[in-house]
């Protein structure tokens, strides 16, 4: 059996997972994705490794990468099509409304004009996003026209190509909280909330980390989720809207759990860990109900 | 594991290259290990491990997230 992790830096995260495949007693190496030629017609050593598993941080690097192991037939944790759906909002929202799961509304634009149309259709307070970006970063709230006007503008002025792509969502009057389920294998294995005093809720925006019990509403929405992308593993967050109840408002391929296994009580990296032991006893997930 | 003689040895430890406090590690340190100046609070990856070498850690990219 032989595993390898890849990597951009070894946080806490990944310090936990090597720690998790030491106690199980499976070797792994660790690679680099920076030190990384890659021969697209030479599969060299890489069909030696049962699983790949992707900690890049880098989503170029996910991708470039995992496209190249991949078509060497090595399995990759996440499959980089899980990871291609997960880490666009856009494509995380098709894939959701096509498998009918609950979620914000959500209006695409491509320029200044149309992206105010947008704005104005979803109605304030409205919140632009990045279709690529996480941990909050550029997560905008329009609470009125003068100030979607100047967020897109400094959009289209300031912002690379993929900010010309305007995702506008619907805002959640959530409490002052959202909830993470960790998903392995189409299992919920542990919530969190995610409680903040500003309306961005990420815990690397400063927000605090408490377990969450899983009821049924989040589990099934968790799980349906998963399976809609076909992810091996994925951090599935819920807002708790008043009219709507809980909807699904982003997955997350690359899970951070530093803050969760004590909360929780979980063994996250351990469950993952065997998870990525276990991979080739068990089909390669695909997308629920579709072919791609 | 050797624990005792792990506590007989030297502290494990590099200089920051900011601040140049002493930046100490619980265990022998990882190459690509990301850690924390409790000095100047800057971050710092280990780019040698013997002997250890401690450098900033690039700043992050448009690309990277969860
Ligand atoms: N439509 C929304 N309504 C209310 N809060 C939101 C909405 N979208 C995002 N947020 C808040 O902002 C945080 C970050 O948004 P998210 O879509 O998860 O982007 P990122 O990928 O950067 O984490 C969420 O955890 C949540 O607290
Ligand atoms: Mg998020
Ligand atoms: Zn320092």
């Amino acid at each position: 059996m032989r595993i390898a992790m890849l990597y951009t830096r070894l946080r806490v995260e990944e310090r936990l997972l090597i720690d998790a495949f030491d106690e199980t007693g499976v070797d792994i190496d660790l690679i680099d994705t920076r030190s990384l030629v890659l021969d697209p017609a030479d599969p060299g050593r890489w069909n030696e490794y049962d699983a790949v598993l992707d900690r890049s941080l880098s989503l170029t690097a996910s991708l470039t990468i995992g496209r190249v192991l991949e078509s060497f037939g090595v399995r990759v944790i996440n499959p980089t099509s899980a990871t291609a759906i997960c880490s666009d909002k856009l494509r995380t929202t098709l894939a959701l409304e096509r498998a009918g799961i609950a979620t914000p509304g959500v209006r695409v634009a491509l320029d200044q004009e149309s992206a105010l149309d947008a704005v104005e259709a979803i109605g304030y307070p409205a919140v632009l996003k990045p279709t690529i970006g996480s941990w909050g970063r550029l997560v905008a709230r329009l609470n009125d026209r003068d100030g979607a006007e100047a967020v897109i503008e400094h959009r289209a002025v300031l912002g690379s190509a993929q900010q010309g792509v305007y995702y506008v969502q619907e805002h959640i009057e959530k409490p002052d909280r959202d909830i993470r389920v960790f998903v392995v294998n189409h299992e919920p294995v542990a919530a969190i909330v995610r409680t903040s005093e500003h309306w961005v809720t990420n815990t690397a925006r400063g927000a605090t980390a408490a377990n969450f019990e899983l009821n049924s509403e989040a589990a099934d929405l968790a799980i349906r989720s998963s399976r809609a992308v076909g992810a091996d593993l994925v951090a599935v967050d819920l807002l708790e809207c008043p009219e709507r109840g809980l909807l699904v408002n982003e997955l997350n391929h690359s899970m951070e759990f530093r803050n969760s296994v004590e909360t929780t009580g979980v063994d996250i990296p351990g469950i993952v860990a065997r998870r990525v032991i276990a991979i080739n006893d068990s089909p390669t997930p695909s997308c629920a109900g579709r072919s791609r | 594991m050797t624990s005792s003689t792990q506590s007989n040895q030297e502290t494990i430890q590099a200089p920051c290259p900011e601040c140049e406090a002493p930046v100490a590690f619980s265990r022998s340190p990882l190459y690509g290990e990301i850690t924390e100046c409790a000095a100047c609070e800057c971050e710092l990856e280990v780019t040698n491990r013997s002997p250890i070498r401690l450098e900033l850690a690039p700043e992050v990219e448009e690309d990277w997230g969860e």
